[in-house]
């Protein structure tokens, strides 16, 4: 090293393990250079983790790859300078990177399922990375990819060297990704949205993980994220990133406990926190902080807008849906994926209840079931007084009326041929409820209801962002003027901000309008946040029931409480309280076909708050 | 998967019987028939034409004239052949091979060029090569294959004079040379169309492929490009191909009967075409319902293939 070593910042003494200074990613659109990543600067030092959190659009995983130059070279430019150790790597020839890549800075990505060839065995594909960096032997990459693959976790690693990826659950996968990104031994792992796609359960079990590998590698972590919760567990030192540019970039306690630019305030107000709601008896609006000013209103609770004395809106009663496995020459069943076993629940007009769970817990399934979109097995469903499951094709027409659904995806649920106001208009036409010239008046109404403006009604859906998209399929779901409203993940898919307003926006329409919201959601936070009452679902059933405050204030059934101690806690003084690495999956509700479900016993621990029983 | 195989054969059968009762029904459709050549003939009285034509049935409903057709078939009787009265299967037997020949050879032209040219197109997407290649791909998929063939012959074996104009071989010679020579034009005419799809299809495969995370994640990793395209992509892209593959087969059978009788290729494609011209009920309907199982044992194969090689379905 002849250069001299550039002075370090903050409180790195050493050279930082990666130094961006001034660096710009552009893209190239119709011959114009569009910067997405404008002049961004941070270190990471030695042993250190760097959070990089922003909103989607904020350029954080385009300033991932461009450290890596990953960034298709026809259609992207990146200038400034990225250090490695002192070493230049943007003007390195692309042979010279390569042998950075994989060796010396090592990434995992977002999405499991898809990050890892198919058709390649998982022992190929950690082993090619030591063949090709270090240069080692074909059995002695087997062994040591064995030994990464025991290093996180893996049971049972020497007879998995020779599985498929689909083998292997999303968090399993993920674990695979660690290993192979260990392979060579990195000074640096990036991390992009590692946790993301991944059940709660699951996502603090690969947290724990790079905590602890990190402390056995001694490597340094540069961890993309958008959530603040997972920022305050893992991260030394955050960039908050807006709109391509770093705004703000401190250490994570002074980020959390005196955030200096406004964005990042606007942000930390709009993150649920679970536990925030203790000591309430209403759901609350989510504060919003002005992006630019700072300025932030003050939430009030909700008014009381349970109609608890009347006749609930919603009644199931023993609901089973179960899907059959077919296998074989005559289709034979070969098993069933007992999705919703014996569901019962009630719910009044002005009253949300909450279902939660981990993915494939049959909480979609239930929403489903309950709108007949899939036809359940036994049980009863009754709305206003009429049971759905024995009506016919027209008289269920005419209820579906008062039971609308809205999806997660708000992309794909919008047809992108079909103008907005078309698309709210749709469900009026269906039912013959209006006239053209009324139907425009109501369109325009309900575009303003959700926050929209009237004028909007002409513009197709690829013109509105993801929130907005949201508000428009609340809006359809309105038109109808239906009392029940099934909201499947509805708010899951947004930005943090996005999903604050989205939910604030709900919560108003409930108050106004009386609505019931049926809210399927894996995010307990949220949750908390907007339910008057909580059914956690685990393999097809209710474990556990009740108003929100007793259902979070004393969890009862291990699987709520295992649930809720996985929530990553936005608040960096907490960071220190290690849970200690599990490896329990996901259980998968598949049973023989001969399975006969057992009698469960319930115990009721408050008014209205009832546990399944278990096995000690 | 024996129970996949035993069910797909099922099936199979089923759909034999269809193509067929259809086939049937077409062929006597037509108008003119197996006698009508003879009716022509003053040396043949009506009397002599009734008797022939109860000798080979032909006067029955057709109805029943197809159940005996199909019962003779299932027991493994094809029937004879009306003008020289050698049984059937002999005959496809004895024009099998010219057959087979041509298309393995179109095939092996196909997917060796046609992949290569598909894979550099996707790797070097929009380039001059790519646009050369897509430009000559829609040439190639426009230009009949009779005229192709016809000005193959004009070019290369007329005004040239390098190719033989026709046939397998040169009658007395023989030598493998010789065959070789004679396949040439042929091979290549078929290959063209064969080609240029598996170009379009083997580029559009990979094009997928290469902007899936899967490859981003082999790039992370620091390997090379050519480890990375032809292990981690190619591996990918060639799964949809050999289910391409097993659909592409009756467009080579229907190109390879053109070919064949321009080039005068003693193959089942020529054979076919005169066996219809003289109504030659029993070969037509033979090369008909053999061609149908070879179609549908070829897509049963690329399934089982695809079984075989994508390890998310070996598991079942």
């Amino acid at each position: 090293m002849t250069s001299p070593v550039p002075p370090a910042c903050f409180d790195a003494v050493a050279t930082p393990v990666l130094s961006a200074t001034g660096l710009t990613t552009s893209f190239s659109r119709d011959g114009q250079w569009l910067p997405v990543v404008r002049n961004i600067s941070f270190d990471v030092a030695a042993r250190e983790t760097v959070a990089i959190v922003g909103e989607s659009g904020s350029g954080k995983s385009v300033t991932a790859l461009s450290i890596m130059r990953l960034i298709p070279q026809q259609s992207g430019r990146i200038e400034g300078s990225v250090r490695l150790a002192g070493r230049e790597l943007l003007t390195l020839p692309e042979q010279a990177m390569r042998e950075v890549r994989g060796n010396e800075i090592a990434m995992i990505f977002q999405e499991p399922m898809t990050s890892l060839n198919p058709v390649l065995t998982i022992g190929t594909q950690i082993s090619e990375a030591l063949v090709y960096h270090r240069g080692l032997s074909r059995t002695a990459a087997e062994a040591e990819s064995i030994r990464l693959l025991d290093h996180v976790r893996i049971p049972a690693a020497v007879s998995r060297f020779a599985d498929y990826p689909h083998h292997f659950s999303g968090g399993m996968r993920q674990r695979v990704m660690i290993a192979m990104a260990l392979a060579c031994k990195p000074k640096l792992l990036i991390a992009d949205e590692p946790t993301t796609a991944l059940d709660v359960t699951i996502q603090a079990q690969i947290v724990e993980l790079l905590k602890e590998l990190q402390q056995d590698e001694g490597m340094s972590i540069l961890f993309i994220t958008h959530d603040m919760g997972v920022v305050a567990e893992v991260a030394d030192r955050t960039v908050v990133m807006y709109h391509g540019e770093a705004v703000e970039t401190d250490r994570t306690t002074r980020i959390f406990t005196a955030p200096s630019h406004a964005y990042t305030r606007a942000l930390l107000s709009a993150v649920p926190r679970l536990g925030s709601m203790a000591g309430r008896a209403q759901p609350m609006r989510f504060p919003i902080v002005d992006k630019v000013t700072g300025g932030s209103d003050t939430p009030v609770e909700m008014p009381d807008t349970v109609a608890r004395t009347e006749r609930p809106v919603l009644e199931v009663k023993h609901l089973t849906t179960r899907f059959p496995i077919r296998s074989g020459l005559f289709g034979r069943i070969a098993g069933r994926v007992h999705a919703v076993e014996n569901v019962s629940f009630s719910l009044h007009a002005g009253e949300t209840l909450a279902l939660v769970g981990e993915s494939g817990c049959g909480k979609s399934t239930t929403g489903r079931s309950i709108l007949k979109l899939i036809t359940p097995d036994s049980g009863s469903v009754v709305v206003d007084g009429e049971d759905v499951l024995g009506m016919g094709a027209r008289e269920l027409r005419a209820l579906r009326r008062r039971m609308q659904i809205v999806f997660q995806d708000p992309f794909a649920s919008l047809n992108p041929r079909m103008s907005v106001g078309a698309a709210i208009a749709a469900p009026l036409h269906a039912n013959r409820l209006a006239a053209a010239s009324e139907a425009r008046d109501k369109i325009a109404d309900l575009l303003v209801r959700v926050g929209l403006s009237a004028d909007m009604a002409r513009r197709y859906p690829h013109e509105f962002s993801g929130g907005q998209r949201q508000r428009i399929c609340i809006a359809r779901a309105l038109a109808l003027q239906p009392k029940l409203i099934i909201a499947d993940e509805a708010v899951s898919a947004l930005d943090v901000s996005v999903k604050a307003q989205v939910v604030n926006l709900m919560l108003e329409l409930q108050d106004s309008m009386k609505l019931s919201y049926l809210f399927i959601s894996h995010d307990m936070a949220v949750v908390e946040r907007m339910s008057h009452r909580v059914a956690v679902m685990y393999l097809g059933e209710i474990v556990e029931i009740g108003p929100r405050a007793a259902v979070f204030g004393d969890p009862q059934h291990p699987y709520t409480k295992k649930l809720m101690a996985a929530v990553p806690i936005p608040d960096p003084a907490r960071r220190t309280t290690r849970r200690g690495i599990s490896n329990d999956e996901i259980r998968s509700p598949v049973r023989a076909p001969d399975y006969q479900p057992p009698a469960r016993q319930y115990r009721e621990v408050s008014p209205g708050h009832i546990v399944q029983l278990w096995d000690a | 998967m024996l129970r996949y195989v035993a069910n797909r054969l099922l099936q199979a059968v089923m759909l034999l019987v269809i193509v067929s009762a259809i086939g049937f029904a077409i062929l006597h459709l037509a108008p003119g028939g197996p006698l009508s050549q003879f009716a022509a003939s003053s040396q043949m009285t009506q009397e002599d034409l009734d008797r022939v034509t109860r000798q080979l049935g032909l006067d029955r409903p057709l109805p029943i004239q197809y159940l005996d057709w199909l019962g003779r078939m299932v027991r493994g009787d094809w029937g004879h052949s009306y003008r020289d009265g050698e049984a059937v299967l002999s005959v496809i037997g004895s024009h099998l091979g010219a057959t087979l020949e041509l298309m393995v050879t179109a095939t092996i032209i196909a997917v060796l060029l046609g992949g290569w040219v598909g894979v550099i197109g996707a790797v070097r997407r929009y380039s001059l090569f790519d646009q050369l290649a897509t430009v000559g791909a829609m040439i190639a998929l426009s230009i009949p294959t009779f005229w192709f063939g016809l000005v193959t012959i004009y070019v290369f074996s007329i005004q040239l004079g390098w190719l033989p104009a026709g046939n397998r071989e040169t009658i007395g010679d023989g030598s493998m040379l010789d065959l070789l020579h004679h396949l040439i034009a042929p091979a290549m005419v078929l290959a063209l169309v064969e080609t240029a799809m598996w170009g379009r299809y083997m580029r559009s495969s990979m094009l997928e492929v290469i902007n899936q995370d899967y490859i981003r994640t082999a790039r992370a990793k620091g390997l090379p490009e050519r480890r990375i395209l032809a292990l981690h992509a190619l591996r990918n892209a060639l799964l949809p191909m050999i289910t391409i593959a097993g659909l592409q087969f009756p467009t080579l059978l229907g190109g390879a009967l053109v070919t064949e009788t321009v080039f005068t290729w003693p193959g089942m494609g020529r054979l076919f075409l005169d066996s219809i011209g003289y109504r030659d009920y029993p070969v037509v309907m033979g090369i008909l319902m053999f061609s149908a199982m070879m179609v549908l044992v070829g897509s049963l194969l690329a399934d089982i293939l695809y079984a075989v090689v994508d390890p998310r379905i070996r598991m079942e």
